[in-house]
């Protein structure tokens, strides 16, 4: 690029080596897809492939989230619970609204808003006590894992917290219905992960959450804002994962203290297969796409052939976890 | 005083005719040097004169390219990585080895614990640190951690740890550097005491009163080179300072050219306190290069990230053209046209994970902006610009930044703040651990900044440096203003005079002229 560059030669061999790792991802989800045809041929059928990436959009838009709260360095391990007690407290919240505001869209909207908001709440919350509270967010956010599981065990009583059937009949088309053959969920899926993939190459925010995640003192010493950005990140995770359980509790119309669980694992390990290192410095929206896709489409070949249990799917998404991260220490060489 | 007169005892540890060489680079050249037990050897002279290669060498850390090692007169290969501790010879790094989780007794005993049937023996090792610590008068708690004590103590600890492995030669490398008046005394008794016994000291310190106090020997090292060796009593600070510097001032520093008598006063710092500060003012005026010298921890980095908003400044004004401002954030200095150049580049300054481009707009994200969004041809724009101007050679602008050579980190480090065209620019160390080659670039980049009518603060260990680029120097001594120096009177003795604190200015409240 430069004009005094003092010699070019090696720079096919490097785009070479740069090529192999960024398609590391594409490569492993395209062997998949094969796999999935050579075993059963309705693996391709819209039913099959429209139903995992329904399922998968749970997580994967939680996961671009993620990518941003990993890139900046930071961690959230309170996902999966934050769902659980967001959908408990907007199945309470439209059962409590029906005798004001009747069975309609009205309630369902206000129990997305509120959704929303108790996602950017939690956000904020997680990200003052890191930022301003100088803890380590791997503490914050295994402490508020247990407040919001237990907050929504108790909110349930224990059991299990059921939406009105009314208002569910009304909501249900959020998650079964779509336009063109597409299901809303894998649209918001698809919305979300472009706006967060130019969030992360096109804006300042973007650059400043790799920049914190390099080097904290480099980011300060650059004039950037670490504490804002850094609880931004979190803010936005919360209100991702507002935006999953909308999609989310038309599926079921219920919620109670197992829902969600592992959420966190499966967001954070699908960042990490995407490409995005996990000590941050380097994050990418698209990666973290194909890694939440591969790790659905991994329990779903499971269960489309006969020779392997089912039962093992933790194991195999386990394994590619690990590879993902050795070939990403290979290629990362500094 | 322990070395007799009469007869001096053989060395305990000698180095004949050592040379070293990092790469292609000689940085030690036919060195001699020699310990006896019980004696105090000082080893002075400039940053990069070569002390602490050869007390890496002394220590096993580094072998010598050429030379030989003698130890209790056989010529020996020290083992590296701190083996060479077992037989005697410990270094005590300025920068403490000590795990700061562990407790004293365990610290002293880490890597060689007492066992007792297949256990540690932990109160055995607890008796015996006791005892080590009564040895020595040093009153620490066998059981406190670490992280609990002054950085005294914890040379204290360092130093218990070396006797309870029976040191017979302990470097210590800067150990005062860090330590106030009082426990740079208590220090100096230790060291009396293991003298009296037998050990041998080596010991490298910038400061020449306390080597005149302590040592009985002191050898100079200037560019690699072994100047002299000398018992204390035939020296003045004075003296040593001579043989330290005594060097021409060669072209590679452009013409100075004078800022007008009458420049007006772009920057005034008035009664700063701040971590590491105790007080200091000063004037900047427009075009003028200051040269900030004085020892390491002398409080001149302190004093920049006080003046930008870095640190926390608990007193004093800081104005700019004469108004008075109040920067808590760097983006708000940066602003205002004041910019800070860090002289940690590899750890403050540079992303070295990243490409050319996102490092040189870091500071500056914010113009390359466009509808919200980044301007990626408006930020290649700049990169184009500052690479033909600052003259940064990479093989292209993805390549990560660690990977570039150290002049062109720092060409490029300089690029990213005069990206933000700034009228102020404080330069910390700008050109440290680069090239002869590169520095000469980035002197005449600086004094051709200045003739723009940009100002300059250049905070530089490196007295040619300073004395070669500056149009005033400021000497910093345990964070106050020790005296300025105008024209005539910048010269490397006179300036290691303050640093040392050897002469003192006459006012304390003298500010500039």
């Amino acid at each position: 690029m430069s004009a005094s560059a003092p010699d070019i030669s090696a720079k096919p061999k490097r785009a070479f080596r740069l090529d192999l790792k960024t398609v590391g991802p594409l490569l492993a989800l395209a062997l998949l897809v094969l796999l999935g045809i050579s075993l059963n041929e309705n693996f391709l059928s819209y039913n099959n492939l429209t139903n995992v990436l329904a399922r998968s959009s749970f997580i994967g838009i939680i996961a671009i989230g993620a990518t941003f709260v990993i890139t900046a360095g930071g961690l959230d391990l309170s996902v999966g619970s934050m769902a659980a007690v967001i959908a408990g407290v907007m199945i309470m919240v439209m059962n409590w609204l029906i005798p004001s505001l009747g069975i309609g869209w009205s309630v369902v909207i206000a129990g997305m808003l509120s959704g929303l908001l108790l996602g950017g709440v939690a956000g904020v919350f997680n990200g003052l006590m890191i930022t301003r509270g100088r803890i380590e967010a791997f503490i914050v956010t295994l402490g508020t894992m247990g407040i919001f599981r237990s907050l929504v065990t108790f909110l349930a009583n224990g059991g299990t917290l059921s939406l009105n059937f009314n208002v569910a009949d009304v909501y249900r088309p959020v998650y079964y219905d779509g336009l063109l053959g597409v299901p809303y969920p894998i649209i918001v899926f698809a919305l979300v992960a472009i706006g967060g993939e130019i969030a992360m190459r096109y804006t300042a925010f973007g650059r400043y959450c790799a920049a914190i995640g390099s080097n904290e003192q480099v980011a300060r010493y650059s004039s950037i804002n670490v504490d804002n950005v850094r609880l931004m990140t979190y803010i936005l995770q919360g209100v991702l994962v507002g935006v999953a359980v909308l999609l989310y509790v038309p599926r079921l119309g219920s919620a109670s203290s197992t829902t969600g669980v592992l959420w966190e694992l499966e967001a954070i390990a699908g960042v990490i297969i995407g490409g995005t290192t996990l000590k941050g410095g380097y994050g990418r929206i698209w990666g973290t796409v194909v890694g939440v896709v591969i790790l659905g489409l991994i329990g779903n070949i499971l269960n489309l052939q006969s020779f392997i249990s089912p039962y093992l799917n933790g194991a195999f998404q386990g394994v590619i976890i690990i590879l993902a991260v050795l070939l990403q220490r290979g290629g990362r060489r500094t | 005083m322990t070395s007799a007169e009469g007869t001096p005892a053989p060395a305990i540890l000698s180095a004949n005719r050592i040379s070293k060489s990092f790469g292609e680079i000689p940085v030690l050249f036919s060195v001699d040097f020699d310990i006896r037990p019980g004696e105090v050897h000082a080893v002075i002279g400039e940053n990069g004169a070569g002390k602490s290669t050869l007390i890496k060498i002394l220590s096993g850390i580094e072998q010598p390219t050429s030379g030989a090692i003698k130890y209790d007169g056989q010529t020996v290969v020290l083992p590296p990585n701190g083996a060479a501790e077992a037989l005697g010879i410990v270094l005590i790094h300025q920068e403490l080895n000590l795990a700061e989780d562990l407790t004293v007794s365990e610290s002293i005993f880490l890597g060689r614990e007492i066992k007792r049937f297949g256990f540690l023996d932990l109160r055995e090792m607890r008796r015996r640190a006791q005892a080590v610590m009564e040895m020595l008068h040093v009153h620490v708690d066998p059981d406190a951690r670490i992280n609990t004590l002054s950085v005294a103590d914890k040379q204290m600890v360092e130093i218990a740890k070396a006797i309870s492995r029976d040191a017979r030669v302990l470097i210590m490398d800067e150990p005062t550097a860090v330590l106030s008046v009082a426990e740079t005394q208590t220090l100096f008794e230790q060291i009396r005491r293991l003298t009296a016994r037998g050990v041998a000291v080596i010991f490298i310190s910038h400061k020449l009163d306390e080597i005149m106090e302590l040592a009985d020997r002191v050898t100079v090292l200037r560019d690699g080179q072994l100047i002299a060796t000398i018992g204390t009593e035939a020296l003045t600070p004075d003296s040593i300072a001579q043989m330290m510097v005594g060097r021409e001032l060669s072209n590679l520093y452009p013409p100075k050219h004078e800022p007008d008598v009458d420049a007006p006063v772009v920057l005034g710092v008035r009664n700063l306190v701040a971590a590491g500060v105790k007080t200091i003012s000063f004037d900047l005026r427009k075009g003028e290069i200051l040269g900030f010298a004085g020892l390491i921890g002398s409080g001149r980095t302190a004093v920049a990230e006080a003046v930008v908003g870095l640190v926390h400044r608990s007193e004093g004004e800081i104005a700019l053209d004469g108004k008075p401002v109040n920067f808590t954030r760097v983006a708000q200095s940066v602003d205002a046209g004041l910019a800070y150049m860090t002289k940690d580049r590899k750890g403050k300054g540079l992303l070295l994970n990243m490409g050319l481009r996102p490092n040189l707009t870091l500071l500056t994200l914010k113009r390359h902006l466009r509808l919200g969004f980044l301007d990626g041809s408006s930020e290649e724009r700049a990169l184009e610009r500052a690479t033909r101007r600052f003259d940064i050679r990479a093989r292209d602008a993805s390549v990560a930044v660690g990977r570039l050579s150290g002049g062109n980190q720092q060409k490029l480090m300089l690029g990213k703040t005069m990206e933000s065209e700034p009228d102020i620019i404080i330069m910390d160390e700008p050109t440290r651990g680069i090239d002869v080659g590169t520095k000469q670039q980035i002197y005449h980049i600086i004094a051709a900044l200045a003739a723009e009518g940009k100002s300059i603060i250049l905070i530089s260990s490196e007295m040619q440096e300073v004395i070669g680029l500056s149009h005033r120097v400021v000497v910093m001594r345990e964070g106050r203003l020790a005296g300025v120096l105008e024209g005539a009177e910048i010269t490397e003795a006179e300036i290691m005079r303050y640093a040392a604190g050897i002469k003192q200015s006459g006012h304390d409240e003298r500010i500039s002229a």
